[in-house]
C-alpha cells in the first residue's frame, strides 16, 4: 500500500550568481513498511528533498501524497498534528540537538507536543524508548553532549519512534559511525520497521549500507532520479552512468597478489 | 628493504588527560612502503600520524622515541608532506591556489617565484584540476571538496617530500571522489617512490592502496603485517570483528526473508 507518493518535485536554489537546479521532476513512491535506498553523489539533491518532505522548507513545484494528505498544502494545526507521523534521524552531529539538553529532555520534547500523556506517564514512556533503542534508563539524565555518537543515534532514534511515525526520513544517518557500532545501528533499525511497520526514506552515499536495509534503491543524480528498482538489481546491474560509478566506487577488501 | 624510521615505547599524553592517546612498544616503517594505519574513532591514528610528523600540539607530552635513519628528523613541509581530513585546515582561504602551490618549492627547491608558479601549474595539472592555469589564480572556496583536497595533495607535495601523511583525506567526501582521491593518491606516489602514510578508519579503502596494515585500538598497536596476511590470518579477535562488520556490497541484506 503506498504511503508516500512524491510527483513532478522542482527546487531551484538560486545565491550568488546563478540559480541551482537541486530538484529537476523528481517522482517517487514508497510503500509502508518498506524502505527505499537514496543514493547519489555529494550535491546531486538527496538531503533537499528530504528538507522538502519534512516540510523544513518549501518546493517550487510538484506535489506529494503522504498517507491520506496532499502533504504540502498542510498548514497550521493540521501540519503540526501530522508531523507526528513523518519524522528523522540525520547525521551525528552535536546541532541536531540543543547542546543544553539532556537525553531524556530529548524524548519528553515530542511527547509533550504529540501524546496526550501526563508527566509521571512521560518519564515511564521515555524509559520504555531507551530501553527499546538499548539504552539503560540512567542516561536520560546525562547531557547529550556527554554521551557517544553511538549512543546519540540511538536517542535521535528513541526521539523518531517517540510519536508512532509511518515514515522515517534518514539523511546519512550512520556515516559518522564506527563499523561495529553501525552495524548496530542498522539491526535496531531493521528491527524496529518489523516491529512496528515503520518506512523509511534512508539517504546515503554508500551502496553497502543501502543494500543492508533498502528493499529498493533510487538513485539520484543532478536533481533527478536516474534509475530506481529492488535493492538488488540496482547494484548488481546497474543501467545509469550515476549508479554504475556509484557501484565502482564502493571499496573492496582485496587481498593483492 | 631499508628502515626508514623505528619507534620505540612512543606514549603521547595529551595535556590534562589522564591516560595515553597512543602507547607503542614498537613500530618499524619501511622506505617507500605504503603503510595504512586502521582503528575506529579515538584509537589514536591522528596522534601517531602527528608524532611522525613532528605536529602535535606543543602541549602533548611525547615520551619514548622516534629514531629516524637520516641524520636529522624529517622537516614537515620539506621531507613530508601532510594531508588533512578537512582540506580547510590544509588550505588557507585567503591565499590563491598557486601561492600555496608553489611555496613549498620556492622555500625548499630554491625556485624563483616564476619557477615556482610553473612547478605548481605542473601539480596542479597532476592532480587533475580542469584549466590549471586559472585555477593557479582562484581561491579554495571556488572549488568543489574534492578538488580542494586534490589541491591540498599538491600543496602537501610541493617541495617534493620523500613521505607522504595523508589523514583521513577522504572521509568528508563521497564515495565516487573517494575512489578517484585514492587513485591519484595511488598513481603519485608510485611514480614519486614515496613513503605512505594513509590513515583511515575503513580497513577496505586500506587494502586497495597499502602494503602493510597497522590496526590500532585505545591507543595500542592491536596488529601489524602485510596487508593480505592480516585479512587472510587475523591474529587478534579485534581484527576479525573489524573485518567481519565491515560491509561490501556482497554482504548480506539485513531485511528478514532476503535470501542471498
Ligand atoms: N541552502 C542552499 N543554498 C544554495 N544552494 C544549495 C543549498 N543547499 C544545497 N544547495 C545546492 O543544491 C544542490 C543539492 O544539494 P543537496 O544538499 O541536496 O545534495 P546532497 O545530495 O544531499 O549532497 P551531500 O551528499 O553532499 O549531502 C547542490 O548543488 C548544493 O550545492
Ligand atoms: N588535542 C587533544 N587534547 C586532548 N585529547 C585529545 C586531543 N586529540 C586527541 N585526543 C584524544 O586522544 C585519543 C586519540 O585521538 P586521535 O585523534 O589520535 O584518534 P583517531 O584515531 O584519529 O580518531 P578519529 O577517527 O576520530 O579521527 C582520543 O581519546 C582523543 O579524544
Ligand atoms: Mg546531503
Ligand atoms: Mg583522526
Amino acid at each position: 500500500m503506498t504511503l508516500l507518493a512524491v510527483s513532478s518535485l522542482t527546487k531551484r536554489y538560486v545565491s550568488g550568481t546563478r540559480p541551482v537546479t537541486a530538484l529537476d521532476d523528481v517522482s517517487l513512491t514508497l510503500d509502508r513498511g518498506q524502505t527505499l535506498g537514496l543514493a547519489g553523489v555529494s550535491g546531486s539533491g538527496k538531503s533537499t528533498l528530504a528538507r522538502i518532505l519534512l516540510r523544513l522548507m518549501p518546493a517550487d513545484g510538484g506535489m506529494v501524497r503522504f498517507e491520506a494528505d496532499d502533504w504540502l498544502s498542510l498548514s497550521g494545526r493540521d501540519l503540526r498534528r501530522r508531523r507526528a507521523r513523518m519524522q528523522m534521524v540525520f547525521q551525528d552531529v552535536l546541532g541536531a540537538f540543543n547542546p543544553r539538553a539532556t537525553v531524556g529532555s530529548v524524548l519528553d520534547d515530542p511527547l509533550r507536543i504529540h501524546s496526550p500523556l501526563k508527566e509521571r506517564d512521560r518519564r515511564t514512556e521515555i524509559a520504555a524508548l531507551l530501553d527499546r533503542v538499548g539504552l539503560q534508563a540512567a542516561l536520560a539524565t546525562r547531557s547529550i553532549r556527554d554521551v557517544s555518537g553511538g549512543q546519540r543515534q540511538r536517542v535521535a532514534i528513541a526521539r523518531a519512534i517517540a510519536t508512532r511515525p509511518s515514515l522515517i526520513v534518514l539523511d546519512e544517518a550512520v556515516s559518522a559511525l564506527d563499523v561495529s557500532v553501525r552495524e548496530t545501528i542498522l539491526r535496531l533499525l531493521v528491527e524496529l520497521q518489523q516491529e512496528r511497520g515503520i518506512a523509511y526514506l534512508f539517504i546515503s552515499h554508500d551502496l553497502a549500507v543501502l543494500r543492508a536495509v533498502s528493499h529498493r534503491i533510487a538513485v539520484m543524480d543532478a536533481g533527478r532520479i536516474v534509475e530506481c528498482g529492488p535493492a538488488g538489481d540496482v547494484i548488481e546491474r546497474p543501467r545509469s552512468d550515476a549508479a554504475r560509478s556509484l557501484v565502482a566506487a564502493v571499496p573492496r577488501l582485496v587481498i593483492r597478489g | 628493504m631499508t628502515l626508514l624510521c623505528r619507534m620505540l615505547n612512543l606514549r603521547v599524553t595529551y595535556h590534562r588527560q589522564a591516560s595515553a592517546a597512543l602507547d607503542l612498544s614498537a613500530l618499524d616503517i619501511t622506505a617507500g612502503e605504503r603503510l595504512a594505519v586502521i582503528g575506529e574513532s579515538g584509537s589514536g591514528k591522528t596522534t601517531l600520524a602527528r608524532a611522525l610528523a613532528g605536529l602535535l600540539p606543543e602541549t602533548a607530552r611525547c615520551e619514548g622515541e622516534i629514531r629516524w635513519t637520516s641524520e636529522m628528523p624529517p622537516q614537515p613541509g620539506r621531507d613530508l608532506g601532510f594531508v588533512f581530513q578537512d582540506p580547510s585546515s590544509s588550505l588557507n582561504p585567503v591565499l590563491t591556489v598557486g601561492e600555496q602551490v608553489a611555496e613549498g618549492a620556492r622555500q625548499h627547491l630554491n625556485l624563483s617565484w616564476s619557477q615556482a608558479f610553473r612547478h605548481a601549474r605542473d601539480l596542479v595539472a597532476s592532480v587533475g584540476i580542469p584549466d590549471p592555469d586559472s585555477a593557479l589564480n582562484a581561491y579554495p572556496h571556488q572549488f568543489s571538496g574534492g578538488q580542494r583536497q586534490r589541491i591540498a595533495i599538491a600543496a602537501a607535495l610541493s617541495a617534493r617530500p620523500s613521505i607522504l601523511v595523508a589523514d583521513e583525506i577522504t572521509s568528508a567526501l563521497d564515495m565516487v571522489v573517494q575512489a578517484q582521491l585514492v587513485a591519484l593518491l595511488d598513481e603519485l606516489v608510485r611514480q614519486a617512490a614515496m613513503t605512505l602514510i594513509f590513515v583511515t578508519h575503513d580497513i577496505a579503502l586500506a587494502s586497495g592502496l597499502a602494503d602493510r596494515l597497522v590496526i590500532l585500538k585505545d591507543g595500542r598497536l592491536v596488529e601489524c603485517g602485510a596487508t593480505a596476511q592480516v585479512l587472510e590470518r587475523p591474529q587478534s579477535d579485534y581484527t576479525r570483528a573489524l573485518i567481519a562488520s565491515h560491509r561490501t556490497l556482497s554482504s548480506r541484506s539485513l531485511l528478514p526473508g532476503s535470501a542471498e
